[in-house]
């Protein structure tokens, strides 16, 4: 049998203690203050500087503590409180986002440099869930048009393709016998609606850099659509000429379309969308009516003039 | 419960209020405000999970009298009972906080979302089992009528599982997990039901050997 011995001397015998727990401190600190380094820790984020935006509605935000711990994550669980949870393993230290396809600008950026480039803009959009709940909240975040505009997309791009991380060692839900999705997590747009002033890009909520349970450090919004539309914790942008699948449609066509437009007289199987529940009202609350792309019709309906919206839903 | 002679069995009334205790623990939740940011679908779900729990447990007390020789046949109507009741909490919630008994919407619900659909029918099946959970509906119907009708309990727990794995996106472990002891509990009854029936027969049996 052979016994190794152990090397001699180990680094940590000849650093003073003192010096590397003050190094870590000092990497810490630095990561801290670029963005998107939000840690495991909650603790650890950061205040955002955002313009307010014009496009921002006048309703109440929802309280942070709800918009924080009522998520649906199914990399993190299925509960609505597991994300909340469970997503502190999840680190977005050194993070890269690839947008290729159909660009004439091919690029992987370290997040840094994908998001220095933007003013940062406080939208506060109502949120729809599919399953018949809302909120409001205050995003932080830029225009993903502006990301589009500055990859050059060919002619022959007409989609936009969305892609979230696989990391199974730090995403529960990824691994183990029990896996409720297939992942990577993905989604899309058509390129108009990728291109619309209300889609953005987040980076934070509530004038902070996201929670990880939000979809950190990069999310999508698009506020007419369902919530499941809003890809979390994006790696990948890809400018595609079809129209890519989406997670839930993949899962089961019959219940989720492509499109996913919130659309009081389109029901679900499963939900009545006609109206929905207001997190934050109370147990006594009345339900509200949902409205024709989640109120943003003035904005949006001309996207699909002439559609059969109960076929494209 | 084959309890040692001498030693005192717990009344009946022991297994209602310790039953109730869940309804009371999530009706405090809610009126202290500290069910969460969806107060009304926690109430609802956590009222229609006790439900079927007492389902289960009522399930379980003949297969346990027969692998193990406890007999807890005493309590299973309190179980049953106590299922029934937690399915009308659940229904109530439903009905009022949940639609705030918007007729439209609740008959829409139920033409058009078959988990609501199913979750209806089992509670329909489940009322005139509560109806003749008493010794007089089972002096008046008879033991062999009143077992008979007591039966659908098997299709209600069926259906309460169905409700729950339909009511939800995807395959999330918690539905799941109920619909295999659903099916546990049922395929035992079958299981068993088949082995018996040879034995039943015993010319059968030499014929068999030969």
């Amino acid at each position: 049998m052979i016994i190794r011995e152990a090397a001699d001397i180990r680094p940590s015998e000849i650093t003073p203690q003192a010096a590397y727990v003050n190094r870590r401190q000092l990497i810490a600190g630095a990561a801290a203050l670029s963005l998107g380094a939000a840690g495991p820790q909650a603790a650890s984020a950061n205040t955002l500087a955002a313009e307010k935006s014009p496009l921002s509605t006048d309703e109440a935000p929802t309280s942070r503590e709800y918009v924080t711990t009522y998520n649906n994550y199914y990399e993190f669980g299925t509960d609505k409180g597991d994300p909340a949870q469970n997503a502190h393993t999840l680190t977005t230290q050194r993070w890269s986002v690839k947008v290729d396809g159909l660009v004439a600008k091919p690029t992987t950026f370290a997040l840094e440099d994908f998001v220095k480039p933007y003013a940062l803009e406080q939208r506060v959009y109502r949120h729809r869930c599919v399953e018949g709940w809302s909120m409001v909240i205050p995003w932080v975040g830029f225009p993903l048009a502006e990301v589009i505009k500055r990859a050059e997309p060919l002619g022959s791009a007409k989609f936009v393709a969305f892609e979230t991380l696989v990391r199974p060692s730090e995403m529960p839900g990824q691994h183990g016998l029990f896996q409720v999705l297939a992942w990577p997590y993905v989604e899309g747009l058509r390129l108009d609606e990728a291109m619309h002033p209300l889609t953005i890009l987040a980076v934070g909520v509530y004038d902070e850099t996201l929670p990880n349970q939000n979809g950190a450090p990069l999310r999508l919004v698009v506020p007419w659509k369902y919530g499941f539309k809003g890809i979390k914790s994006i790696v990948r942008i890809s400018l595609v000429e079809e129209a890519p699948l989406n997670t839930w449609q993949a899962q089961n066509s019959s219940e989720y379309g492509f499109y996913s437009n919130v659309n009081p007289e389109v029901d679900h199987p499963r939900w009545s969308q006609k109206t929905e529940r207001r997190i934050g009202d109370g147990l006594l609350a009345k339900r509200r009516p949902t409205l024709p792309f989640n109120g943003y019709g003035d904005q949006v309906a001309s996207l699909y003039a002439g559609m059969d919206l109960r076929r494209y839903f | 419960m084959r309890v040692p002679r001498g030693l005192p069995q717990p009344p009946k009334i022991l297994v209602y209020l310790v039953g109730f205790i869940p309804a009371i623990w999530w009706f405090e939740l809610g009126l202290t405000d500290r069910l969460g940011a969806d107060p009304m679908r926690t109430l609802e779900h956590a009222l229609g999970l006790w439900a079927l729990r007492f389902l289960l447990a009522s399930l379980t007390i003949t297969p346990l009298r027969q692998l193990t020789g406890i007999n807890l046949l005493r309590y299973r109507r309190a179980l049953g009972l106590l299922a029934f009741y937690y399915a009308v909490l659940h229904l109530t919630t439903y009905l009022v906080l949940d639609q705030g008994l918007d007729l439209d919407a609740i008959i829409a619900d139920i033409v058009k979302r078959l988990y609501i659909t199913i979750g209806m029918a089992c509670f329909l099946i489940l009322v005139p089992l509560a109806l003749t959970s008493n010794n007089f509906a089972v002096r008046r119907l008879g033991g062999q009528a009143w077992a008979n009708l007591h039966r659908y309990v098997y299709l209600a727990a069926i259906l309460a599982a169905l409700h729950f794995l339909l009511s939800v996106k995807s395959w999330p472990i918690e539905p799941v997990t109920y619909t295999l002891i659903v099916a546990v509990l049922l395929g035992y009854r079958l299981a068993r039901s088949l082995l018996r029936r040879p034995r039943a027969a015993p010319a059968a049996r030499p014929a068999a050997r030969g």
